[in-house]
């Protein structure tokens, strides 16, 4: 029978052909046009590290009070701490060590001079973290491993270093246990990593706006980092009417917030610990006269910071709801056009009727016809697709437009974003067409 | 005309004026509201910094194993490394003036602070960008002076970031002047950044922070330049070249400032840019989004005009008969044209009726949701006619062929 009724469709899409590419174009525009702007968003919104982020959490404590401040972590309206830690609470939190892995993260960019003869110095970018960072969040090794807690605590000169790099300085071989010259000084290469670049970077967001770049090259020990001087290279916050003290050891003092922290947490109750750990924290700190208002913490998982940060642009989102916008006119459209078409068949739907056709199948008729439309929709709505993308990789900032791509759940989406439309589209109008008298027609012809 | 005939005749076609209402007045909003969108980008990204930026060139680079120290020996080292390069930048053929510079308008590097007009810093405070540089910065950057004077050589101070001396003068720009002095006599005036005073002994018309982030739209205008000469391992220049010749002027910078020394740092990607580099790169985002939102909005007026000719010409198709009786009973090819713009117009202002709702709501979503600024009404009576002009255009082809329809269709049953 379904073989019969897309004969139907296709003779009856045949025989008015202008109306029949009408439609098919507006839901190939529609859902081209929806499908472009949803992979940039995609691409922007998506979870870094989906099967870990509700388990990673990042601790704000208000090391600022009720003083508002002007710096990038501003979130007006409440009063929020800032987005990043002092030196004196990211010691003491990585020193309590409460979570099941933690690490305190700061942004640096020193100079890396490969060994070869005559080669220039190569500026990278990388962070200063702890052991832990590279099991809590899962960072891919081609050769080695991360370094040992006793490397944190004793603040050695390791380094992991990022395929790229180790391509770069050491043509790609296990390097593992050489040397590497970063600012003058000799660092033992630990680890090398697989390519790694989490979009957003969002054990970083603070420091590195999110997106960007071609991932970290460098990881070192943040002690060994701090104690041979490397300056922050990412934002460096402070309260009003503080500037950044002098010297690395007056930052370390200052109330100056440069620090990122990310904590691994396991379950709810783990959570519900820490922070209750965060409160007491905040209010030992309050006894000690350092703080002078109530605990003000924060805890979010990595999505729900994310979102605190902004970090999807908001034009991604709003270009999201534009096309969406459209893609609804478009069904509206498409609503009115196959109204038009199948009502004009009333004489068609009366003889089928009066020979016996049920409503069902007067339903499974027109609504196959819908699909038919939505198919071929969906079909242009492909190739537009494609263009759509591409387009955007040519007037997008590359940052963002790398991450929209083309793959095979976007080109399925496509398809079924347009057959659904259409069948949805079809509802209304096949509910007319099935209400349609047999005597009355017949009688009128 | 009257009207009464084709509300009537519109009452029997309710599902189908709807969705035309509907449609309508759903590209009404969002036409709308993303014009206006884009409004805002193309303000944004066309706003200027107050700097000549044709011929403007900045150079940031760093010395590998320069001294990171504060001690007074490393900062004299690292301040002669930095007097060598803008002495030779300053010696090129194609260059007219250079200064030392930490940071440049849209480039995203920024010092900022708070200031006030008490050391205790209470009350007015106004929140500025810290542009950091010599006596030449603002002649360099081509900011235009309003009041005072430039700083004089000998006003011109060294040292790090860190260091602990106070600016005993600044320039400022005139929003602060007048934020902090309503009066007007912000000359000469002491100001206290961060709590440290200085006189302000210049004032230019306009200088833009180096950021454009959502952090700092709220003192976007807000700089001043401070007469400190930055030292570190890295140092920026700004370079002003002679007419014509940026991208001579950007060689010879490379190329001279290598010979000094080949182990520095100056990538191609950011160590040596002309400002119109600078500024298309940072924009580049709202280009492309003003872009996207435009095409979008076009694809819209399409489908909605294309929408409402397919749903004219079924109409037409549909009353071919009733069409002939008119003509037969002596109405002119012109009434039946008539008939059909005068019921497109109705139907367009029910559309746009809605729409001028739908438009206030989603206008309202959006203040909500990204904080921008109300859809200024002026918008609404142009998209309302933008509409009516559209409804004639989409209805024009069915109409007339409408208005062709023989008066001897009467005579024929279908």
């Amino acid at each position: 029978m379904f073989g019969y009724y897309l004969y139907l469709a296709f003779r009856s899409l045949r025989r008015s052909s202008g109306l029949t590419a009408l439609m098919m174009l507006v839901i190939g525009f529609g859902v081209a046009a929806s499908m472009t702007t949803y992979a940039v968003f995609r691409g922007v919104s998506g979870d870094p590290i989906p099967w870990k982020s509700s388990q990673l959490f990042v601790p704000q404590i208000d090391a600022w009070g009720p003083e508002p401040s002007s710096g990038p972590g501003e979130h007006g309206g409440m009063h929020e701490p800032p987005d990043a830690l002092t030196y004196a609470d990211a010691t003491a939190l990585m020193h309590d060590h409460r979570a099941t892995r933690q690490s305190a993260i700061y942004a640096v960019a020193p100079t890396v001079l490969p060994a070869k003869p005559g080669s220039s110095p190569v500026p990278v970018f990388g962070f200063g973290v702890s052991s832990e960072f590279f099991p809590m969040l899962d960072v891919p090794f081609q050769f080695g491993s991360g370094w040992s807690a006793a490397d944190d605590a004793e603040g050695s000169p390791a380094i992991v270093i990022s395929a790229s790099l180790n391509q770069r300085v050491f043509g790609g071989d296990n390097s593992v246990g050489r040397n590497i010259d970063l600012d003058g000084k000799d660092y033992r290469v630990i680890g090398v990593m697989k390519p790694w670049n989490p979009q957003p970077m969002f054990f970083d967001v603070v420091d590195t706006g999110g997106f960007g770049g071609d991932g970290p090259e460098i990881f070192v020990p943040l002690q060994s980092a701090i104690g041979s001087g490397m300056q922050s290279a990412g934002a460096v916050n402070c309260p009003k009417g503080v500037q950044p003290p002098p010297g690395a050891d007056g930052l370390q003092k200052s109330n100056c917030v440069w620090l990122a922290y990310m904590a691994e947490l396991d379950d709810a109750a783990a959570v519900q610990r820490y922070r209750r750990y965060l409160d007491n924290y905040a209010r030992e700190q309050q006894q000690i006269g350092r703080f002078t208002w109530a605990p003000n913490n924060r805890l979010r998982d990595v999505p729900a910071f994310l979102d605190y940060e902004h970090v999807v642009p908001d034009d991604a989102q709003q270009s999201l709801m534009v096309a969406l916008g459209l893609l609804l006119v478009c069904l509206i459209n498409t609503v009115s056009l196959l109204l038009a078409k199948f009502l004009r068949r009333s004489g068609e739907i009366g003889v089928r009727r009066a020979l016996g056709a049920s409503r069902r199948r007067i339903y499974a008729q027109f609504l196959t016809e819908a699909a038919a439309v939505g198919i071929g929709g969906g079909v242009l709505g492909l190739l537009l697709t494609s263009i759509g993308v591409l387009g955007v990789n040519l007037v997008l900032p590359p940052r963002l437009a790398h991450l929209a791509h083309i793959d095979p759940v976007l080109l399925l989406m496509t398809v079924l974003v347009a057959i659904i439309a259409s069948v949805l589209a079809g509802l209304y109008p096949t509910f007319r067409a099935a209400r349609v008298q047999p005597a009355w027609q017949l009688k009128a012809n | 005309m009257r009207l009464h005939p084709i509300i009537a005749a519109l009452r029997r076609h309710k599902a189908g004026v709807t969705l035309i209402v509907l449609q309508i007045a759903l590209t009404m909003a969002i036409v709308c509201n993303a014009i206006f969108l884009i409004g805002q980008r193309i303000e944004r990204v066309d706003r200027p910094t107050g700097a000549v930026e044709d011929g403007l060139i900045r150079v940031s680079q760093s010395w590998y194993g320069a001294p990171t120290g504060d001690d007074p020996a490393s900062v004299e080292k690292l301040d002669a490394l930095q007097l060598t390069d803008l002495a030779t930048l300053r010696a090129l053929p194609d260059v007219q003036g250079v200064a030392a510079s930490f940071s440049m308008p849209l480039q995203g590097e920024i010092y900022s602070g708070n200031l006030t007009l008490n050391p205790e810093q209470k009350g007015l405070t106004v929140t500025a960008a810290y542009y950091y540089g010599d006596e030449h910065l603002r002649s360099v950057l081509g900011v235009r002076l309003v009041a005072g004077r430039d700083f004089r050589v000998d006003e011109i101070l060294h040292h790090t970031i860190h260091g602990s001396a106070v600016s005993p003068v600044v320039i400022v720009s005139k929003p602060i002047a007048d934020k902090l002095f309503p009066h007007g006599d912000a000359l000469g005036k002491t100001i206290y950044q961060d709590g440290k005073p200085a006189r302000i002994v210049g004032i230019v018309e306009r200088l833009q922070t180096p950021t454009t982030s959502n952090w700092g739209s709220a003192w976007d205008y807000n700089s001043v330049i401070e007469p400190v000469r930055l030292d570190g391992a890295s140092a920026s220049y700004a370079v002003r070249a002679r007419p014509g010749r940026t991208r001579a002027a950007m060689g010879e910078a490379r190329r001279a400032l290598m010979a000094i020394d080949p182990m520095r740092v100056m990538p191609d990607t950011w160590g040596i840019q002309s400002m119109s580099e600078i500024r298309s790169k940072i924009y580049r985002a709202d280009r492309g989004m003003a872009l996207v939102l435009g095409l979008v909005c076009a694809i819209l007026l399409l489908v909605t005009t294309a929408g409402i000719t397919g749903q004219t010409s079924f109409w037409v198709g549909q009353r071919r008969k009733q069409i002939g009786i008119r003509r037969a009973l002596g109405a002119r090819r012109v009434d039946i044209l008539r008939y059909f713009q005068t019921e497109n117009f109705l139907i367009v202002t029910f559309g746009i009726a809605l729409g001028l709702v739908l438009a206030y709501a989603l206008s309202l979503l959006l203040m909500q949701r990204y904080e921008l600024p109300r859809l200024p009404w002026t918008y609404l009576p142009v998209g309302a006619v933008a509409l009516w002009l559209i409804g004639q255009l989409a209805v024009l082809v069915p109409a007339m062929r409408a208005a062709a329809v023989s008066p001897i269709v009467a005579t024929r049953s279908v």
